[in-house]
């Protein structure tokens, strides 16, 4: 389908928490979708007939803007070759977004990766540990109010 | 007579029998020389030239260089790439383990000093001798092959020079 089409249907079927589609930026089309929701979008991405994004590509996380981070989905179809990103904005003062691993269980490494360097928290991610960073590494280091920390385990990290 | 050659004129052979006599640091230095076990690991792009130089066409094996799969049974440890802070307690650990007599070559502008992420990698250990002391520095990003074997023939040349009376910086 078109990416039109997959949009028109979405915003039927969920109306308000699906936002606006932007198509005139040198990237892929994508819309943003209710964070509250995207557990329901999700599953119905991957079940209803015409949709079948059977596959997660790429779950990132990003520092979005000054109160607000995003979790940013790639999705597309083996079945029926087409291809889709939906973004979820996440308030940085509760980080809060539900995980979509049940969905498609490739999110689950994925999602700890944006725990470990963004910080939103997927809840109901059934292991959400730091996958990257030494387990007792303090702070998210792509937040971009990140601040370096003079030392690790007696090591000094600044040049 | 391999050894003779390489204890130069300091050794004596008597005429008949085989006995020889020479000092005992050049027996020492030699014999550590020329079975430099490796620990085997590599971190980054550099462990691929470093894996490229134990291949066929540039052969480690003919220093006596052997990749052993314990620190138990090493001499020398190739920091090959790029250290995170992550690695970095386990290669501390590891160095550690190693008995002594033991050596460390670091390889590339990584291990010597951050490499590309001096600036921005929260994550890189700025130089490998923030933690262990290092031998021979081996510059590059990555080194070829040869610059490596001209580090492990600089590090015999080291070793070559040590001394059990005298300690060498
Ligand atoms: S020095 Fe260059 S080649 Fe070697 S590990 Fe670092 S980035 Fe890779």
């Amino acid at each position: 389908m078109e990416i039109n089409e997959i949009y028109n249907k979405l915003k039927s079927v969920f109306g308000e928490g699906i936002g606006e589609l932007k198509t005139d930026l040198p990237v892929r089309p994508f819309f943003f979708a209710d964070a509250s929701k995207i557990d329901a979008v999700a599953l119905f991405l991957r079940d209803e007939e015409s949709m079948q994004f059977d596959n997660l590509s790429c779950l990132s996380g990003v520092d979005y803007d000054k109160d607000n981070l995003a979790v940013v989905y790639h999705l597309c179809s083996y079945a029926l070759g087409h291809q889709l990103v939906v973004k979820c904005l996440v308030p940085k003062s509760d980080p809060k977004i539900k995980s979509v691993s049940d969905v498609w269980a490739a999110a689950e490494w994925h999602e700890r990766e944006a725990f470990d360097l963004v910080g939103m928290i997927f809840e109901g991610n059934p292991d959400l540990r730091r996958i990257l960073l030494p387990e007792d590494w303090e702070g998210h280091p792509l937040r971009k109010d990140y601040k370096v920390p003079e030392f690790y385990n007696g090591m000094k990290i600044p040049y | 007579m391999g050894i003779l050659n390489k204890l130069d004129n300091s050794v004596e052979q008597f005429e008949s029998g085989n006995i020889i006599i020479t000092s005992m640091d050049k027996l020492l230095n030699w014999s550590r020389l020329s079975s430099m076990w490796q620990m085997f690991f590599g971190l980054a792009c550099c462990a691929i030239e470093m894996m490229a130089t134990s291949a066929s066409h540039y052969d480690l094996d003919r220093f006596g260089i052997i990749p052993r799969p314990s620190p138990r049974h090493v001499d020398i440890i190739l920091i090959s790439g790029t250290v995170t802070l992550k690695m970095a307690t386990r290669i501390k650990r590891l160095y550690d383990e190693m008995p002594a007599p033991k050596y460390i070559l670091s390889m590339g502008s990584c291990a010597n000093c951050g490499g590309p992420y001096w600036e921005h990698g929260y994550h890189v250990l700025k130089g490998i001798d923030r933690i262990i002391p290092v031998d021979v520095y081996v510059p590059g990003c990555p080194p070829r092959p040869e610059a490596l074997l001209e580090g492990l023939i600089k590090l015999q040349e080291r070793i070559r020079n040590q001394s059990l009376a005298k300690h060498i910086a």
